[in-house]
């Protein structure tokens, strides 16, 4: 399943020298409220009135618990900052497990009518199979909508809906780019490929010239990178208006074009295609299997922890292009903070994901403690931040890298109401034709008619296929 | 009504009470699901058999119980006669070190089968599986023990591993109890080891062999834990459906298809009925020849 890989954070202690020293750029949440205390939603359509400023004051002030479900580690300390500022509310803390696991227990507490809890942390990815079960709040009479200038744009078209709802808060994110070894590329003399067929070619010639190597691995199992790289490439999948209404198109030009890349450099042997995040995979980093990483944001910090005897080795670069002149990148991974629609402290949820996410104290906690790469503008164009010149990656300042790309990720990617399903599907039709060296083309085919079909008997009505 | 009469019931009813909210109700709320269709969007509807008509003829079902019926097919006997076999063996009171021995072959059973998986999975391993690395440092060809032609043994094995200690354990308690007197008088009539565990040992054998059998079937129809773990390393050859139980999780919580989810678990439940009985008549009509 397509998730931020991030329980075990092990490379804590190569990047603890990244530290910030200022506030600058700071967000107020103050400010955001304010912003909607004159009455105005700030949404077009006008869903829920704005909660007058007096009624958040009061909510703030009277004794409240909150249980916040997050697999975020020592996400207290974030917490505590809450805490302090509005001492009447407490939060809970409750890691539920990570990603699909935590989804499945809410899908039932919400099913079973109790024990959900007021607030859970949710990637940008399974917003969509939430909403679509009317399971979240509209933050928008809670002042979130000013704060779509604070965030990354793309981000905010994740996190928004149809007509305008603010389903969460972004927290971090994940834009992606591509990690490769320096010695393997200096050995056999292969620049850093700007385009794709720069970067096919290259593939050839380091598997030509060393059997043993691969230029990279494309995971069959990971349906989130193939996500990420047809979000580069521009592709709308996956395209929902209104309730009901979807276009599937995991089968149209830009999806073939990527099948026939990458089910052809497969088929030829001259890439990986073992599954990712596995113990065969990191054995595979560790020895010098693969001379690149095509991941995320956040894979550098993982990479530090998970492939230590290459420390040194790495170096970071955007995605390869299928058009040098316009770069663009897509994400994967990053996570949200929601509020539960049965809360019965909406103003004190809907303050609590607000101030976690933009108070400049606990955004910066994110970055530096848990080394999640931010998804506010402040923090990406904070000076510190992508001054950090980690040892593991021969000194570059790997965050400036990441954060230029992040200007560059495609603001109108949608995902599905059923996620899950077509990541299934995907790794059964796909990612097998990967695996196998068959046909992927036709391999997209039956994963189109896959989803349709399972559309359709869900009871959407589909579009474009 | 005396004294006696009346502690039957009372011994009975925390049983009762516990089968009736654990086995029965769920079971009755399994199929009450299955009737209705429930979709993301629209709402529930009531479908009647519908569902079970769709079971019937959906071939990722269908495969999913195929497979796990010749999973017992093979598994099954290769994991009844080793246990058998260290069961004998260490009745047999020749072995050396039996206590030693015996926890050994059980604490694999002790393993939890999470853990089990992803040892088996790293050994297995194509690449830097101790396995792979032995064959290539001797040029020899080792199997694809992840791939397609593999992968049911490869479960088949860690299933063995797993239970043989368990089995093993059934099968020698109840050798345990045959009187030493048998044994004895056996001696007395001339019967050597061999004929003493044939004559003697098997057939008092025969109730724990029956209890391990009916496990063994249960276990091999519900096959899960092994599939869905080595599915992480293994995507491309374990399917969402390679199990039938595996299909109604992935349905329920992959596809959010709770009514369908059911129907598919409630037949398998049937299926399972129908094998024990099966198996049970088989094993009794040859008791009687």
């Amino acid at each position: 399943m397509p998730q931020n890989p991030f329980p075990a954070m092990p490379g804590r202690s190569s990047m603890n020298r990244r530290l910030f020293l200022t506030t600058t750029g700071a967000l107020s949440l103050g400010a955001a409220l304010t912003a909607c205390g004159g009455g105005d939603s700030g949404g077009s359509t006008g869903s829920g009135k704005a909660v007058a400023r007096a009624d958040i004051d009061k909510a703030m002030r009277t004794p409240t618990e909150l249980t916040f479900w997050t697999w975020v580690p020592n996400i207290e300390d974030e917490v505590a900052l809450f805490e302090k500022k509005y001492p009447a509310i407490k939060v809970k803390v409750v890691n539920a497990g990570q990603g699909t696991p935590q989804y499945t227990k809410l899908r039932t507490a919400l099913k079973a009518g109790s024990g959900a809890p007021d607030l859970v942390q949710i990637e940008y990815q399974a917003i969509p199979t939430f909403t679509i079960t009317d399971s979240l709040l509209d933050l928008r009479p809670y002042g979130a909508s000013a704060l779509k200038s604070t965030f990354v744009d793309w981000t905010w078209g994740q996190v928004s809906g149809s007509d305008g709802e603010v389903w969460a808060i972004p927290q971090d994110t994940g834009p992606m780019g591509m990690l490769y070894r320096q010695d393997i590329f200096d050995k056999h003399g292969i620049d850093v490929p700007g385009t794709w067929e720069e970067f096919a070619a290259a593939a050839r010639k380091l598997h030509k010239a060393d059997p043993d190597v691969y230029l990279t691995n494309l995971a069959a199992n990971q349906v989130a990178a193939w996500h990420g790289l047809l979000w580069q490439a521009g592709a709308k999948p996956y395209v929902t208006s209104g309730r009901s209404d979807i276009t599937i198109s995991v089968d149209d030009a830009t999806s073939r074009k990527l099948g026939e890349y990458w089910g052809g450099l497969a088929r030829e042997g001259v890439i990986g295609v073992e599954p990712d995040f596995t113990d065969s995979w990191y054995a595979a980093l560790n020895k010098g299997k693969y001379a690149t990483w095509i991941t995320a944001a956040w894979g550098p910090v993982f990479l530090s922890g998970s492939a230590k005897a290459t420390a040194g080795k790495w170096r970071a670069a955007p995605l390869p292009q299928w058009d040098a002149a316009k770069p663009s990148s897509g994400n994967w991974g990053g996570s949200t903070t929601a509020v539960i629609r049965s809360t019965k402290n909406p103003v004190a949820a809907a303050v609590f994901a607000q101030f976690l996410n933009t108070d400049p104290a606990s955004a910066k906690m994110f970055a530096t403690e848990q080394f999640f790469f931010p998804a506010t503008k402040a923090l990406l164009t904070d000076a510190e931040f992508v001054a950090d010149a980690p040892s593991f990656y021969g000194g570059q300042k790997v965050n400036q890298v990441f954060a230029d790309i992040s200007s560059t990720v495609n603001a109108s990617f949608q995902w599905p109401p059923f996620l899950d399903q077509a990541a299934t599907d995907w790794t059964e039709t796909v990612g097998k034709s990967l695996a196998d060296k068959s046909d992927t083309l036709r391999a997209l085919g039956t994963w189109q008619s896959r989803l349709t079909s399972y559309a359709k008997n869900q009871g959407f009505t589909v579009k474009g296929s | 009504m005396n004294r006696q009469r009346a502690a039957g019931p009372l011994f009975v009813a925390p049983f009762m009470v516990l089968f009736l909210l654990l086995f029965l109700a769920p079971l009755g709320y399994a199929a009450y699901l299955s009737l209705f269709q429930e979709r993301l969007i629209g709402g529930t509807a009531f479908v009647g058999l519908d569902n079970y008509t769709q079971a019937l003829s959906d071939p990722q079902f269908l495969h999913g119980i195929g497979r796990v019926a010749l999973f017992f097919v093979i598994q099954v006997p290769v994991m009844l006669l080793l246990a058998l076999a260290f069961a004998l063996a260490l009745d047999s009171g020749l072995l050396r070190l039996a206590r030693v021995v015996r926890l050994g072959i059980f604490v694999p059973y002790a393993v939890p089968s999470v853990v089990a998986a992803l040892m088996w999975g790293y050994l297995y391993g194509p690449d830097f599986g101790p396995f792979a690395q032995l064959g290539r440092s001797l040029s020899l060809p080792v199997p694809d023990f992840l791939g397609d032609g593999w992968m049911l043994a490869s479960l088949a094995n860690i299933v063995t591993w797993e239970f043989v200690g368990y089995n093993m354990i059934i099968l020698y308690a109840a050798l345990r109890t045959v009187p030493e007197e048998l044994y004895e008088a056996a001696a007395v009539d001339g019967a050597g080891a061999w004929r003493i565990a044939w004559s003697i040992k098997l057939p008092a054998l025969r109730p724990a062999l029956m209890l391990t059998l009916l496990f063994s079937v249960i276990g091999s129809f519900q096959l899960f834990n092994e599939p869905k773990l080595l599915m992480t390393i293994a995507p491309d050859v374990i399917s969402s459906s390679y199990t039938a139980n595996l299909y109604a999780y992935t349905l329920a919580f992959t596809g959010q298809q709770v009514n369908y989810a059911a129907t598919v678990s409630f037949l398998l439940g049937l299926v399972i009925v129908i094998a024990s009985y099966a198996v049970l008549l088989t094993a009794n009509r040859r008791r009687t020849p």
